[in-house]
């Protein structure tokens, strides 16, 4: 019998480890075809004409679709913004805005197809930076005549500018005896899952099916029943467990437009994106942050006031919410005065960008924790005594319209300042760098369970959730086991199918384990009733959890939970190259309560990894026609197996004060959010150098070094 | 098409290719074998790992003529019949796995690198599985499980 909190198998492990696991890729329909996306070279070109003429000649060659070939006017999707065109229309806003798609009977006829498709364009000026995009005379990403009336940012790229505040500014900077203001900027990444996006689309008797791998079924199902104007029990969304998410598969890329064709040409239609192509489907927003921290010279501090600039894509997606939810809680886990955040949606020519893993929240968190490590140096306090002189204890209303502070997180910054030795002497040459994170979890939320037990005893548990890597089967197949009190080999956990898996809203913000987890319980509990009642043979039971929205409320709903995370490194730096090596990295997160130690281990030290990258060594790289120049994994690095600190300690803080099941809070994004601020802190207390530009790359290091000056 | 023999996973396979398909495209989708995946198609990702001839390559920088009268081991042939192969269970039991999706090709370099060095250092093992791309993040779990099976080697 296995028990909450046990390391229990990984759900889905064995097809894992065996080959046999099949993503999206690795499925095939009788009679399909192939489809390969033709793209401009450039981010925005007028589109002239498009001729088909030599790719149509290819043997195999079934159908080149472009925007002549969709329905007037050209749908346009999104899921908070209905702004982004099936296919290219007019113009590409992005290099690797595709203008037409070839089908073909083979993949390589449809790549030599596609190169044939001869698009007359113009190249016309682009934007791909936050000063071009906010400049007085920058050309306008998006026509003001998809904006809402009365948009008074209509003739701008900002799509969307949010404002939180609380307490009194002004009166708060009176109190202030120091104020440090600074501008910091995180730059464009990407996701980077190691399976490339893949879909399939077919049609399924007076509907359609899609095969795909996303993190949110339901949402694309009613997102797909919208573009297509049909029902929503019309389309079914099959969707195997994807290799890697990241926030990078929540919404809809090219669904629609495989929709589109697979009814047109009424056979089933492939497209598996390159690593290439999802550099050009799905980034993180970049992001210039101006910090401006008041506190006293005892180091109590008085208000934050945080500006940021968020560089989204050409297409709103999901990042006009990852700007406003990202921002909102910006200010920290800290108790002050007054507090203000200002956030600007900026639309520009680039990828659009989408959620990634902490949503918005690991710029504005580098930003603010970096200049809480300045004030510290500036004032001469300990870091860490800075961080717990100001942090909010359980019960404050730190946001005081929002949850009060839910979790010890004194503690779980007193563990993290423990295992990093913090009041221990450095070895020589080595800096030592703290920094806190918090991101708000869901605000609001629907997720059902349907468990069945079945006449011998053992159990299906349907879960509309998504197994994105995070351990979901295994997290809700223990919770079912130890509700059902069943062995652990009796549960199965069925997913990914919207025709068969009740409703979920989602996979992401951490939500799973809280609220699909409450959801499997209520049905669980709903089974043992009836079993209480005398049923026999097959039990059916049902169960929900709700997230209720509050329309009140800045981000239409309160925080669910918070995710609090507290890190520490120990690092040299080479002088002589500007190379960092890390040789302590120590994550703690405050989670409530650990369904599977073993996974929450494996979500913070991978979360910590991640974070490492942008710290380090990601970024995207453009010319001036607004082109990436790093496309593809020899120019784009991420951390491998060399790249990694020399010793990593993860720790959790149990103290089952989270609303999922047993105490549980989410806990999947927390460790990613302070990398930054904790590793640029090290290296100025190792080298002097103080850095605000991500990433903090051997060169940008070096050249820091050279300029410090006098140290 | 150009007729190749291979021996795959111990077993002998004459089939037609197109002489520029590669030896990952031609296990894909020639012959269903899909446990090896495709990811950044330039040999940077190791996604695609299999061995070749006794020692493991990216399948997408290979032609699958190039290995014509070649022995292939891929994922698929990593256990003997139904069970798992040691590497196998010692990923899952430490925790290696989170999206599975660059695994099988972990697992066949965690293989090889056991196989030249039973008793691999932690710094070898580092380097031995340098060129396997996990965006999951999860390596240090992959060094425990390499290092799980190297000890139970010692045992031996």
């Amino acid at each position: 019998m296995s028990a909450i909190g046990d390391p229990a198998p990984r759900g889905g492990g064995r097809g894992r480890v065996n080959g046999e696991q099949l993503y999206v890729a690795d499925i095939h329909l009788p009679n399909e075809l192939h489809v390969k996306l033709v793209t401009l070279p450039c981010a925005r070109g007028r589109i002239g004409a498009i001729d088909a003429t030599a790719a149509m000649q290819i043997p195999g060659v079934v159908a080149v679709f472009a925007a002549a070939d969709l329905p007037t006017p050209m749908p346009r999707f999104g899921p908070q913004f209905t702004d982004r065109p099936v296919i290219a229309i007019a113009e590409t806003k992005f290099h690797g805005d595709p203008v037409a798609a070839v089908a073909a009977e083979t993949l390589d006829a449809a790549e030599e197809a596609a190169r044939l498709v001869r698009v007359e364009y113009e190249e016309l000026p682009a934007v791909t930076t936050i000063d071009a995009a906010r400049a007085n005379d920058a050309p306008l990403v998006q026509d003001p005549s998809i904006r809402k009336p009365n948009d008074r940012l209509a003739n701008t790229n900002v799509l969307k500018e949010h404002v939180v505040s609380w307490g009194d500014l002004d009166a708060a900077a009176k109190h202030a005896e120091l104020i440090v203001e600074n501008t910091y900027r995180f730059p464009m990444v990407t996701h980077f899952a190691i399976e490339p996006h893949a879909f399939i689309a077919a049609p399924d008797g007076d509907g359609i099916k899609l095969w795909t791998s996303i993190q949110h079924p339901y949402w694309l199902q009613r997102l797909l029943a919208q573009t297509l104007q049909v029902p929503l029990a019309k389309v079914r969304v099959i969707a195997p467990d994807p290799g890697g998410a990241f926030g990078g598969k929540q919404h809809a890329k090219y669904e629609p437009l495989l929709a589109f064709m697979a009814l047109k040409l009424q056979r089933p239609v492939r497209l598996v994106l390159t690593l290439e192509e999802t550099f050009q489907a799905v980034r993180r927003t970049e992001t210039e942050i101006k910090v401006r921290t008041g506190l006293t010279r005892a180091g109590k501090l008085v208000f934050q006031d945080v500006d940021a600039d968020y560089l989204i894509g050409a297409y709103a997606d999901i990042a006009d919410r990852v700007v406003g939810k990202g921002s909102y809680i910006g200010c920290g886990p800290y108790n002050y005065e007054a507090g203000r955040v200002t956030a600007r949606s900026v639309l520009s020519h680039t990828v659009p960008s989408t959620a990634m893993r902490g949503f918005g929240n690991p710029q504005v968190n580098w930003a603010v924790e970096s200049n809480l490590t300045e004030a510290a140096n500036q004032i001469a306090m300990d870091p860490v005594l800075l961080r717990l002189t100001n942090l909010a204890a359980k019960g404050d209303p730190f946001i005081p319209f929002d949850t009060p502070c839910d979790g010890d997180w004194a503690q779980a910054t007193k563990r993290a300042a423990e295992l990093a030795g913090w009041d221990k002497p450095k070895p020589e040459g080595r800096g030592r760098g703290f920094a806190l994170g918090i991101k708000s979890g869901p605000t609001t939320g629907l997720s059902y369970s349907m468990v069945r037990l079945h006449a011998d005893g053992s159990a299906l548990v349907y879960c509309g959730t998504q197994d994105i890597g995070q351990g979901a089967r295994t997290i809700f197949a223990q919770i079912a086991a130890h509700e059902l009190g069943l062995p652990l080999e009796h549960v199965s956990v069925v997913m990914g199918d919207t025709g068969v898996v009740p409703y979920d809203q989602q996979t992401s913000a951490s939500r799973s384990t809280v609220l699909m987890g409450n959801a499997v319980i209520a049905a669980c509990k709903q089974v043992l009733e009836q079993r209480r009642a005398g049923r026999t043979g097959e039990i059916v039971g049902v169960g929900d959890a709700r997230k209720e929205p509050d329309p009140d409320h800045p981000l239409g709903g309160s925080a669910a939970f918070f995710e609090f995370n507290a890190t520490a490194v120990e690092l040299s730096v080479d002088e002589g190259t500007g190379d960092i090596t890390i040789h302590r990295h120590v994550t703690v997160s405050d989670i409530g309560k650990a369904i599977n130690r073993l996974q929450v281990q494996m979500q913070d030290e991978g979360a910590a990894i991640m974070g490492l990258g942008h710290t380090l060594m990601e970024r995207y790289i453009w010319d001036d026609a607004g082109r990436i120049r790093n496309l593809g994994a020899i120019d784009y690095r991420i951390p491998t197996s060399l790249d990694l600190p020399a010793e990593m300690i993860s720790d959790m803080i149990e103290n089952g004060d989270g609303p999922g099941p047993y105490g549980a809070k989410g806990m999947s994004e927390g460790a990613l959010l302070p990398v930054s601020a904790a590793v640029a802190a090290a290296v100025r207390d190792a080298t002097g150098a103080v850095i605000r530009d991500l990433p903090l790359s051997p060169e940008r290091v070096w050249t820091a070094l050279q300029e410090r000056g006098g140290s | 098409m150009t007729e190749i023999n291979l021996r795959i996973n111990g077993e002998a396979r004459s089939y037609s290719v197109e002489p520029h398909h590669t030896l990952l495209e031609s296990l894909r989708d020639d012959l269903a074998l899909t446990g090896t995946k495709e990811c950044c198609l330039v040999g940077e990702c190791g996604a695609c790992t299999v061995r070749l001839n006794g020692a493991i390559v990216d399948s997408c920088l290979v032609l699958a003529v190039e290995a014509d009268g070649g022995e292939v081991q891929t994922v698929e042939g990593l256990a003997a019949a139904d069970g798992l192969a040691a590497l196998q269970e010692a990923f899952l039991t430490h925790g290696a796995v989170q999206c599975g999706f660059c695994i099988p090709g972990q697992l066949m370099a965690g293989d090889d690198l056991l196989r030249r060095s039973p008793h691999p250092s932690r710094a070898e093992i580092e380097e031995g599985l340098a060129g396997n791309l996990c965006r999951c993040g999860c390596y240090y779990q992959i060094f425990d499980a390499v290092e799980a099976v190297a000890t139970g080697n010692a045992a031996k």
